[in-house]
């Protein structure tokens, strides 16, 4: 059976972690590389760096940092924040990330979606959605309503959460890494409400993000929500929880995950050619 | 030298860096011609089977391809690359394979789950198998994929996974072997399968 993944994210800034892990067992705390490898022996399934580098100029240092994390990395990576257009995700899937997700420009340009579907598959086209509860009268039907966001969460657009989604995934969207604003550093849990809403919509796979505190916020993202994938960022990174802390809270409480954990190095520090 | 053939289709990279990893010589090639002096072939690829197939046969790859495959060089076909071994795919609408094993590439149907299938999933192990020796039963590999190959001759499944159906995650016929799933990004296991696919050499 498919396994539900953990992913940590790691926040980069001019091709340095900038919100990472910080303790002894590193050399570096702020190489994307040695933070990746650490969470892939770990047992983390995936990693997710997101690029908060505000300037284009910075996109080639983006692009060797990918290039090293592809090098010594053996588990899927994505790469998110500035991919703009068709040719941003080219090179960053040429340099070697495993998906790439897209968030503000696929907002105001849909077509974005279906031209790299078409070009490079759906399977690495991640649409990145940033959701935020609509307060106020409630709308006629009762049910609640969240609002898509762009510009890292700043934003606020027209669209309706549950369509873009599904406009999303008529569009070619291999998956939706979708994140509650309003839980996003909260700890208080996932917005359990729009992670079914958004799962019950589309028939690809949706990582859950925004609120992860407890043991107990991944079992609910699992038990309670259709969701293939929680991710979490400071949680990790402040050893508040550990990987295989989550994994194993959740295998004792009969969710499937990846129980094998990478224990073991396999390439040396230096693999450059 | 191990030629990973580029055909313009996917990221080579890490399946490069995976047989490095290794110390094995593993090259990205774009010539056709480069492959008669490979000793083994990986052909890997992402995305659509029409568009693969037709970029294959556009850039002159098939004739050195079965010709490599005539005088025995061992043959790894990645995710979309073990698909293309077989006749024939329905990937949006119907495609002519490499025709190297029988077999048709079919979707799963929509019951099966969500598609495309993304993550780790598990491999039942046939016994034998000399591309999954030293692998333990159950153990985790990772896919990305919305196709299964369905081959004619069962004896070649090396693997079976279930994604609402049982189908074949794995196959191996002598020398010739597929992965459904990305061995480079299936980590220690995955290093494993590839360190078992170099003992061919």
């Amino acid at each position: 059976m498919l396994a539900k993944r953990i992913i940590p994210c790691l926040d980069v800034k001019n091709g340095r972690v900038v919100k990472g892990i910080n303790f002894v067992g590193l050399r570096d705390a702020g190489d994307p590389l040695e933070q990746a490898r650490w969470y892939a022996e770990q047992g983390a399934d995936e990693i997710v760096f997101l690029d908060i580098t505000a300037s284009v100029e910075a996109r080639g240092t983006l692009l060797r940092m990918v290039e090293r994390v592809a090098d010594t990395l053996f588990i899927p990576f994505t790469v998110g924040g500035g991919v703009r257009c068709v040719d941003d995700f080219r090179a960053v899937l040429r340099a070697g990330a495993d998906k790439a997700s897209v968030n503000t420009a696929a907002v105001a340009n849909p077509k974005i979606i279906s031209e790299c579907a078409e070009t490079f598959g759906a399977q690495c086209i991640v649409v990145a959605l940033d959701a935020k509860a609509v307060h106020g009268a409630p709308p006629s039907n009762g049910e609640k309503k969240w609002r898509v966001y762009t510009h890292g969460g700043r934003k606020p657009t027209e669209l309706d959460a549950i369509e873009w989604a599904r406009q999303a995934e008529a569009l070619g969207a291999g998956e939706i890494l979708l994140t509650s604003i309003d839980r996003d550093g909260t700890q208080v849990g996932y917005d359990l409400e729009l992670t079914r809403a958004i799962t019950d919509a589309v028939n690809i796979p949706v990582i859950a993000s925004g609120g992860a505190g407890t043991l107990a916020h991944f079992y609910d993202a699992f038990a309670k929500t259709n969701a293939d994938a929680a991710l979490a960022a400071s949680l990790f990174h402040d050893r508040t929880l550990s990987v295989p802390q989550v994994k194993n809270y959740l295998a004792e409480r009969g969710v499937r995950v990846r129980w094998r954990f990478e224990r073991k190095r396999f390439a040396s520090g230096d693999t450059s050619e | 030298m191990i030629a990973i053939i580029d055909y313009g289709m996917s990221n080579l990279r890490s399946v490069r860096h995976a047989f490095a990893a290794l110390g094995a010589d593993a090259r990205i090639v774009d010539t056709p011609s480069t492959l008669k002096n490979a000793r083994a072939l990986v052909l890997p690829g992402d995305g659509a089977f029409g568009p693969a197939m037709q970029s294959l046969t556009a850039r002159g790859w098939l004739e050195p391809l079965h010709a490599a495959l005539a005088r025995g060089a061992p043959f790894l076909g990645i995710c979309l690359g073990m698909q293309l071994l077989f006749e024939s795919s329905e990937e949006n609408g119907a495609h002519r394979g490499l025709g190297i094993l029988r077999g048709a590439v079919k979707k799963f149907p929509r019951a099966a789950g969500k598609l495309p299938q993304i993550g780790w999933n598990q491999l039942q192990i046939q016994p034998q198998s000399k591309f999954l020796a030293g692998i333990a039963e159950n153990a985790f590999a990772y896919f990305v994929h919305s196709y299964y190959c369905a081959p004619m001759d069962e004896n070649i499944i090396a693997a079976r996974t279930d994604y609402g159906i049982s189908y074949a995650s794995a196959i191996e016929s002598g020398k010739v072997w597929g992965a459904q799933f990305h061995p480079e990004k299936s980590g220690a296991d995955g290093l494993k399968m590839l360190q078992n696919f170099l003992e061919l050499l």
